[in-house]
């Protein structure tokens, strides 16, 4: 196996309030690793709210501001507006928010933020509920999870709806960079930050960030379960940038979607039909994405055709 | 100074002009609009250098300046009713974060049903959000209150954010004459923001953060203190805006041939005008009457009223606005200053000019005769259609 190669620097300190096996603190971590030290969080009601460490201490190196859950966006473009007229140099603009602050109320802003072309970094972390509250369904809650507010039970078989695509939201806004990371995958995850550091213009990432109590696994799985969503085709590595698709691990064929699906307590009710349906739904988005990036790859990297 | 024909909105952009705004945040709402296009074109003829972030909501908009102002730049932006009402959550953060924002408003009836016409409503529904609030009578007092409130939202005293009202159409959309101060005059009276103690790049801090009970009391303490300091830093501010331009607008309750009045009415906005008016014509038949103008509803100046309550027999308040259950705010705060006063003068509430409807000279003569012939009462409303007009089912 290869060797780690990412940065040493830490953000992030010790003493922070995630519970164990949390997703959006390795999420935080990594990301910190790969931007500079004038970076300047802002973070909306989300569990980072909370793991950062109530007033008067911070577990984070940088300067951490606080907005209301739906103002990510303008919280960032505001930040960058006010960095730009004092004439602040080096700092780097990032919203942090959650996937209830970005793709249900928090939607419009980070639309604005977008458009406007605010050169900052968006990232919503998603661990796919409004984890914080007590583990509430959210847009990202993907079809059928169990949730406090979608019980199985009687007729109800979790959240009937499916995932809100994200990606595909922001990528129609033409953002300058837009990449998938995970955890799991540590590298590629600073890499992709270290390139986004190095852009201007809206920026956005998609982390996988999964959440122990509320998907209902066990804590030192968090990593095991990663690489599966990843290797599954539930949560495809890839990097849009100036809209050209690149995927950015591809491990020759997927694996089933069952073992990820049976490793977690909200999905403990799925029967083999909601696993094959679940199966066939991955299955074209992947094909999806390798056809997304056949058709923007640049005419250089177009492979010669066979003879 | 220059003399120029300004609109109340046009006197707001010139007033942001002159304080050197470096961030600016808008979003378009009638009748405020000309506000932040007449900004646009400071911006675009190179008369402001400031970041013009054009957002997608009021909501949006408040935010982008909490949080340029968190990082320490001087901000504007401006909004009317329903916006105003959107801000409502982002107007909390700003005091909370002590951010010094200015912020326009034009008074605006609140829907439904729809009516752009002028109403307190929307500002008076924000009078506990932490904002110190200025109701002008012109043109010439809403930028010289702009430039004013500049300096005592900054004040390290104070450190809290205003806005600065301005009533619909009689004052955002009517033209008189103004005197513009010079920029080099501005510059005198308005230094560039002092921004320290707030957030820096390169340093493990947080603005906002969160906590239990073990602090969370002492940090609204700490607001609440800084709002008791706005009348003593308004008045060394008032004065020094005094001796820079050579006008001041007479403090947080002006008053109007108040000195051997028995009888008062206090107004907001326009309707001082009118009043002003009406008193004149009353003392030309002998009444002992006068007028005061709440200008500064938040901090409401209890000091100033109670003043006044010790030299008057007789006050009447005028509201714009209704709180319903109760009386007009104006009224009820009136009457809660001077419970706490040994001279106690009878109290009457008039509520007039709701949703725009005129308050006219005859309107208020009305107001001072009830208060005259002392038939003193909570809520009168002055000016209802006698046939109604509203069919219900």
């Amino acid at each position: 196996m290869a060797k780690l190669t990412l940065p040493d620097s830490e953000r992030m300190y010790s003493g922070h309030a995630a519970c164990p096996g949390c997703g959006p603190a390795l999420a935080m971590r990594l990301l910190l690793k790969g931007l500079g030290p004038k970076t300047i969080v802002s973070i909306p009601a989300c569990c980072w709210t909370v793991i950062a460490t109530p007033y008067p201490t911070t577990a984070l190196g940088v300067a951490t501001f606080d907005n209301p859950i739906e103002a990510t966006g303008a919280s960032i473009s505001g930040l960058r507006a006010a960095a730009d007229a004092l004439g602040l140099e080096g700092v780097q603009v990032v919203g942090f928010a959650g996937d209830g602050g970005t793709a249900d109320i928090g939607l419009q802003s980070l639309s604005g933020m977008l458009e406007r072309r605010t050169d900052a970094i968006y990232v919503m972390y998603d661990n796919e509920g409004y984890m914080n509250t007590g583990i509430q369904r959210s847009g990202a809650t993907p079809r059928g999870a169990w949730t406090t507010t979608t019980p199985v039970g009687g007729s109800a078989r979790g959240k009937p709806e499916a995932k809100k695509d994200i990606m595909g939201i922001v990528l129609a806004h033409r953002p300058v960079y837009a990449a998938t990371v995970n955890p799991a995958f540590p590298e590629d995850f600073v890499r992709k930050v270290e390139r986004a550091a190095e852009r201007k213009g809206p920026r956005f990432f998609h982390v996988f960030a999964p959440c122990p109590p509320g998907w209902k696994f066990d804590s030192d799985q968090t990593i095991e379960l990663g690489r599966l969503a990843t290797d599954s085709g539930i949560f495809p590595l890839y990097e849009v940038d100036e809209g050209r698709y690149r995927v950015t691990r591809k491990g020759g064929a997927l694996k089933p979607v069952a073992e990820y699906v049976r490793a977690q307590g909200r999905f403990r009710h799925f029967t083999e039909s909601d696993i094959a349906a679940l199966q066939a739904e991955v299955g074209a988005r992947w094909e999806a994405l390798l056809r997304a990036e056949r058709e923007t790859a640049a005419p250089e990297a177009v492979p010669v055709a066979a003879h | 100074m220059t003399r120029m024909v300004l609109s109340g909105n046009a006197a707001q952009a010139h007033a942001a002009r002159l304080a050197r705004v470096q961030v600016v945040a808008a979003y378009p709402i009638t009748p405020q609009t000309t506000i932040v296009e007449t900004l646009a074109d400071f911006a675009a003829a190179g008369e402001l250098a400031a970041q013009y972030i054009k957002v997608e909501s009021e909501h949006s908009a408040l935010q982008v300046v909490v949080s340029a102002a968190g990082l320490g730049a001087r901000t504007y932006t401006a909004t009317s009713s329903q916006g105003l009402l959107l801000m409502h959550e982002l107007l909390h953060w700003a005091s909370g974060m002590r951010a010094p924002i200015v912020m326009g408003v034009v008074n605006r009836a609140v829907a439904p049903p729809w009516n752009i016409a002028v109403d307190h409503t929307d500002t008076v529904a924000q009078r506990d959000t932490g904002w110190i609030q200025f109701y002008a009578e012109s043109n010439q007092e809403v930028l010289d209150t702009v430039l004013e409130a500049y300096r005592l939202a900054e004040d390290p005293a104070v450190r809290l954010p205003a806005m600065v009202t301005e009533d619909a159409f009689y004052l955002s959309h009517t033209v008189e004459p103004v005197d513009v101060p010079s920029s080099e005059e501005a510059d005198r009276f308005l230094p560039p923001r002092d921004a320290r103690a707030i957030l820096v790049p390169g340093t493990a801090t947080r603005l906002g953060s969160f906590t239990g009970p073990d602090h969370y009391v002492e940090f609204r303490r700490e607001v609440a203190r800084a709002m008791e300091r706005v009348p003593e830093t308004f008045a060394s501010v008032e004065e020094e805006y005094r001796r820079v331009t050579g006008r001041d607008h007479g403090g947080p309750l002006p008053l109007y041939r108040v000195e051997d009045a028995d009888t008062v009415l206090v107004t907001m906005g326009t309707a001082t005008t009118t009043a002003r008016g009406v008193v004149d014509d009353l003392r030309a038949q002998g009444l002992k009457v006068g007028l005061a103008k709440l200008r500064l509803f938040r901090p409401f100046p209890v000091e100033a009223i109670r003043s006044l309550g010790a030299m008057v027999d007789r006050i009447g308040v005028m509201d714009r606005s209704f709180t319903f259950g109760a009386a007009g705010a104006a009224a009820t705060e009136t009457a809660a200053a001077l419970y706490g006063s040994p001279h106690r003068p009878t109290l009457s509430g008039f509520l007039a000019g709701i949703g725009g409807r005129d308050v006219t000279p005859g309107e208020v003569t009305r107001m001072y005769r009830a208060l005259l012939d002392d038939r003193a009462s909570d809520v009168r409303w002055m000016d209802l259609e006698p046939t109604g007009g509203i069919v219900h089912g």
